[in-house]
């Protein structure tokens, strides 16, 4: 049995030569459909149990079976939960990218590869080792045709024995992925456990890299942003979902589903809740605009296709007044683009969506904990504004796994905004659908279904007055938009304000928001660490930006502002609101590969900037 | 008609009333800005009559429509109730949301020609196959009537623009399209025929399920001239009806005899009876393949063919099929909507 495919030499790091505990990332590459995700969730599970700060990225195709897929775990003792560049660890399934992946390898990282692959034959610059899986699996699984689906399981054992990661966690693990399938259990168990004992017995650990227990996950979740969303809509309650499948959004409303059926159910059995696939994205945002405007707190989820087609629709929620909640979980656009890859693209056609003076309330969740905490949110800013919220997720946050601490319970209350009752309309006559009583801009509405002679108002996407009733005049219209204006403005006190974390007298500042958040922190302790550069940053949560936008801006000399995205987006936003002269102050740092940022790439742009 | 007269509690006699307390003029809407002689202005009095005889409670019902003349009308009737003129061909879905957000709400959502067959059709297929509660009234003149006279996808092959223009494109049949798909009333009326028109808008608020109606409605400006297959001369002239159409309420206790061999009686979801005597032979308003056949035939012959062409008031709805909670989702408590901290922390545990 070849064991030592690669004689090992002293710079790619013998044992005891260098020892880097719980910082790397592991690559693992499949073929779609093979069953790869559980083996995947199983690896990820068995560190995070081990204490070890851990996040897992799919990479995969637009495919349903055969395609190329990637996984990337990275552990990091310090938190950092962004993407790596670097891949210290591969683990080669699919013989289709076996050649290319360990090429673009680094010096030193290893290999783990199924025998017939004979890897070990392209490079004398990386450490080696070689299973016979099929060998393996065989001994483990006397069912031929469910081979192909354990066959992953046993790189999970081989991994954890290699990164001494315990086995006792992989199989606790395994309970866990398979906790209704007893028997799927115990094959996957058995197929593991033959992994690991073949590594035991006939490979020689070479690398620097171990997985030792620490305590930085005690008490944590790992749950993916769409699934965080669904719950967090759940709680929000929310009545009417729905939806049109597109990738990466399905998951939020599928998950939904089962939450809303689990939990939601009234104590006569019935549902306090409807959920409708659509026909269309067109449908999908007609029907959560006529639920919102009969009283229901109605949302859907899609991506940016979907968001393209909703333009029309959107202006018409603007313009009437009409509470909902879009949740757009951003893949790689223009057109089809990526549809399995992140970015932040959607942001400027959003903020503006559809014709005319139409602006839109936006939130930008970073992490799994806001995917949840900020649907609330959204509910609440959509129905006192009565108009659509649209929450910027992205494929990143929404589909992968990530690490949170558990949810809080939502201590805001339920605000249904400014709705007026029977009893509202018999103490005061009637009401003017669109008259700014408050000085808010926000004017009061009735729900169908209120029984009072003066409930009933004219909505229309077309010119109407205060009292929603047809106008072609000019300035019906002119004071129409205006208050629309100031409700927007409004609106800059209520949403989320941002995150400022400070650095060492900084002169620099750094805006990001979403995902991006994560390449960030980390980079600002490279800077710190490799070039002594410090940095405030400011993350942004909402727009309308709030005054504190405005005043980061003011504090610095100069602005990094990170996204996802070809033409700096966000920044083109943000220029539109600050006075001209700080304009100048900002500087694009805008990436969009389809993977999620890393924090290397922020570093290396920042210091080149800064001619460091 | 159906109507009870209350006993006014006033010297004077009072207006008379329906039978829940209101008058007609609980039921008026604004003034029309449509032209004079446009045959919606005519289905929105037939609107009017029928929702004040079946005594709907005006706030209850809303009234949501898309973009085009027909699309106008609901600003011409019943002020009471609440209305949403939203995008074009789009109506369906906003109908649709409304009616998930309260399933006590009445709908009636008005269309045209074009705003269903041309650039609303995709949600029109949708709608039909769902059986919504909702009424949805089709009133079609053949033509884009606010853009001054294009041909709409239900104009007939040949017919004839005022500039001469013919068209040269077979129409998309809505009421064949719509008993295909799954709605569970169809009919085609005429504007002009106030008594059919005004008894299948009865039967259509009886149903609990998706009604639709076309309802050909000339119009005056762009499409009344020779060589128009949707002018008030070429509908008086073509016109074949099925059925004489009657409506018994179910609050009226009048029981006409009628001859179980010549009349076919529809017993509706609230106890109403939708009654049609028989006008030509053999025609079977339960059998969806008969009436695709009759009204292809109808297609070929030129005739402009009415009546009640498919019913099943038995099929269930899509409000019932999604076992909603009987109260209004818009109105639940918190309570209801937001389950307790204890649901969070269970689901937490599972995800540690």
């Amino acid at each position: 049995m070849a064991t030592t495919d690669v004689v090992p030499r002293e710079s790619t790091g013998g044992p005891g030569h260098k020892r880097i505990v719980n910082d790397m990332s592991i690559q693992v590459a499949t073929v779609n459909g093979s069953g790869s995700q559980s083996s995947n969730t199983v690896l990820l599970r068995s560190i995070f149990q081990m204490g070890v700060p851990v996040s897992g990225k799919n990479m995969f195709p637009s495919n349903i079976a055969g395609l190329p897929t990637w996984y990337t775990i990275r552990a990091n003792k310090n938190g950092y939960i962004g993407r790596k560049k670097e891949i210290d660890f591969l683990v080669a399934m699919n013989p289709e990218t076996a050649v290319e992946d360990t090429m673009s390898l680094a010096p030193g990282a290893a290999v783990l590869y199924d025998e017939p692959l004979a890897l070990h034959k392209l490079r004398d610059d990386l450490i080696f080792y070689s299973v016979p899986y099929d060998k393996l699996v065989a001994a483990v699984c006397p069912e031929a045709k469910l081979r192909k689906l354990v066959k992953n399981m046993v790189y999970v054992g081989v991994v954890a024995s290699l990164l001494t990661v315990e086995m006792a966690e992989v199989e606790k693990a395994i309970r866990k992925q398979f906790a209704t399938k007893m028997k799927a259990a115990n094959l996957n168990l058995a197929a593991a456990q033959a992994g690991f004992d073949y590594a035991k017995a006939n490979l020689q650990k070479r690398g620097a890299f171990y997985i030792e227990r620490m305590n930085a996950t005690a008490g944590k979740i790992i749950i993916d942003g769409n699934s965080a969303a669904a719950l967090g809509c759940m709680f929000a309650g929310c009545t009417v979902v729905t939806w049109y499948p597109i990738t990466p959004s399905s998951s939020l409303v599928e998950t939904m589903i089962e939450y809303m059926k689990e939990y939601r159910i009234g104590p006569d059995g019935k549902a306090t809740f409807a959920i409708v696939q659509a026909e269309d994205e067109l449908a999908a945002i007609g029907m959560v605009i006529g639920a919102g405007w009969a009283g229901a707190r109605s949302m859907t989820a899609t991506a940016g296709p979907g968001i393209s087609l909703m333009s029309e629709f959107a202006g018409l929620a603007y313009y009437v007044e009409v509470p909902g909640v879009i949740w757009d979980i951003q893949r790689v656009g223009p057109s089809t683009g990526l549809p399995t890859r992140t970015s932040q693209g959607d942001i400027l056609s959003t903020a503006f969506l559809s014709h005319g003076d139409t602006k839109n309330i936006m939130l930008f969740p970073c992490s799994v904990t806001e995917c949840f905490s900020m649907a609330p949110e959204a509910f609440n800013l959509a129905e006192q504004f009565q108009t659509l919220v649209f929450v910027m997720s992205d494929l990143d946050l929404g589909m992968n796994n990530w690490m949170s601490d558990p949810f809080e319970y939502p201590t805001t209350p339920i605000n249904r905004g400014k709705v007026l009752s029977k009893e509202d309309l018999d103490r005061l006559g009637g009401f003017a659908r669109y008259k700014d009583v408050d000085g808010d801009g926000i004017g009061y509405r009735t729900l169908p279904g209120t029984i009072h002679p003066a409930a009933a108002y004219f909505s229309r996407g077309s010119g109407h007055n205060e009292k929603a009733q047809y106008s072609e005049r000019a300035d019906d219209f002119e004071n129409n938009m205006e208050r629309l204006n100031r409700k927007f403005e409004t609106a800059r006190s209520f949403v989320p304000r941002p995150e400022i974390t400070k650095g060492n007298n900084a002169k620099i500042g750094i805006i990001g928001y979403g995902t991006s958040h994560w390449g960030i922190t980390e980079s600002r302790d490279q800077l710190r660490d490799e070039y002594h550069l410090e940095t405030d940053y400011l993350r942004l949560r909402a727009y309308p930006f709030t005054r504190e936008v405005h005043e980061f801006v003011e504090q610095h000399d100069r602005i990094y502002l990170v996204e996802q995205n070809r033409d700096a987006q966000m920044l083109t936003l943000l220029k539109l609101d600050l006075k001209p002269e700080l304009t100048t102050r900002l500087r694009s740092i805008a990436h969009i590969t389809g993977l999620p940022l890393d924090a290397r790439s922020i570093t290396d742009e920042l210091t080149s900037m800064e001619g460091k | 008609m159906g109507t009870t007269t209350v006993e006014p509690g006033a010297a004077t006699p009072g207006p008379k009333t329906n039978r829940i307390g209101l008058t007609v003029m609980d039921y008026k809407g604004g003034k029309t800005t449509l032209c004079a002689g446009c045959g919606h202005n005519a289905i929105s009095e037939r609107i009017i009559e029928s929702m004040y005889e079946m005594g709907v409670q005006p706030e209850l019902l809303i009234k949501p429509s898309g973009i085009g003349c027909s699309s106008k009308t609901p600003a011409y009737f019943m002020s009471r109730s609440h209305s949403f003129n939203a995008v074009h061909g789009r109506m369906p879905s906003v109908a649709t949301g409304a009616m998930l957000a309260n399933r006590k709400l009445v709908c009636i959502g008005v269309s045209g020609d074009g705003d269903t067959a041309s650039i609303g059709i995709g949600q029109f297929v949708h709608l039909m196959r769902r059986n919504l509660p909702i009424i949805y009234i089709i009133e079609d003149n053949g033509v884009y009537g606010l853009t001054k006279g294009q041909f709409s996808a239900t104009a007939d092959l040949g017919s004839k623009l005022k500039s001469g223009v013919l068209n040269d494109l077979p129409p998309i049949d809505t009421c064949a399209l719509a008993i295909q798909l799954g709605a569970t009333l169809v009919g085609r009326s005429f504007s002009g025929d106030k008594r059919q028109l005004g008894a299948m808008l009865k039967a259509a608020i009886a149903h609990k399920g998706t009604v639709m109606l076309d309802v050909v409605s000339p119009c005056v400006t762009f499409n009344d001239h020779e060589g128009s297959t949707k002018s008030y001369k070429y509908v008086k002239e073509h016109e074949e009806t099925l059925q004489d159409v009657s409506f018994v309420p179910h609050f009226e206790d009048i029981d006409v005899e009628y001859d179980p061999g010549t009349t076919t009686e529809v017993t509706m979801h609230d106890g109403s009876r939708l009654r049609l005597r028989k006008l030509e032979e053999d025609y079977d308003p339960t059998d969806k393949i008969r009436a695709i056949t009759r009204l292809t035939e109808a297609h070929d012959k030129g005739e402009v063919l009415t009546g009640v062409f498919y019913v099943n008031p038995e099929a269930p709805n899509f409000i019932d099929m999604l076992n909603v909670v009987d109260q209004p989702l818009a109105t639940l408590p918190d309570s209801m909507t937001r389950p307790g901290k204890e649901v969070l922390d269970a689901v937490m545990e599972e995800l540690r």
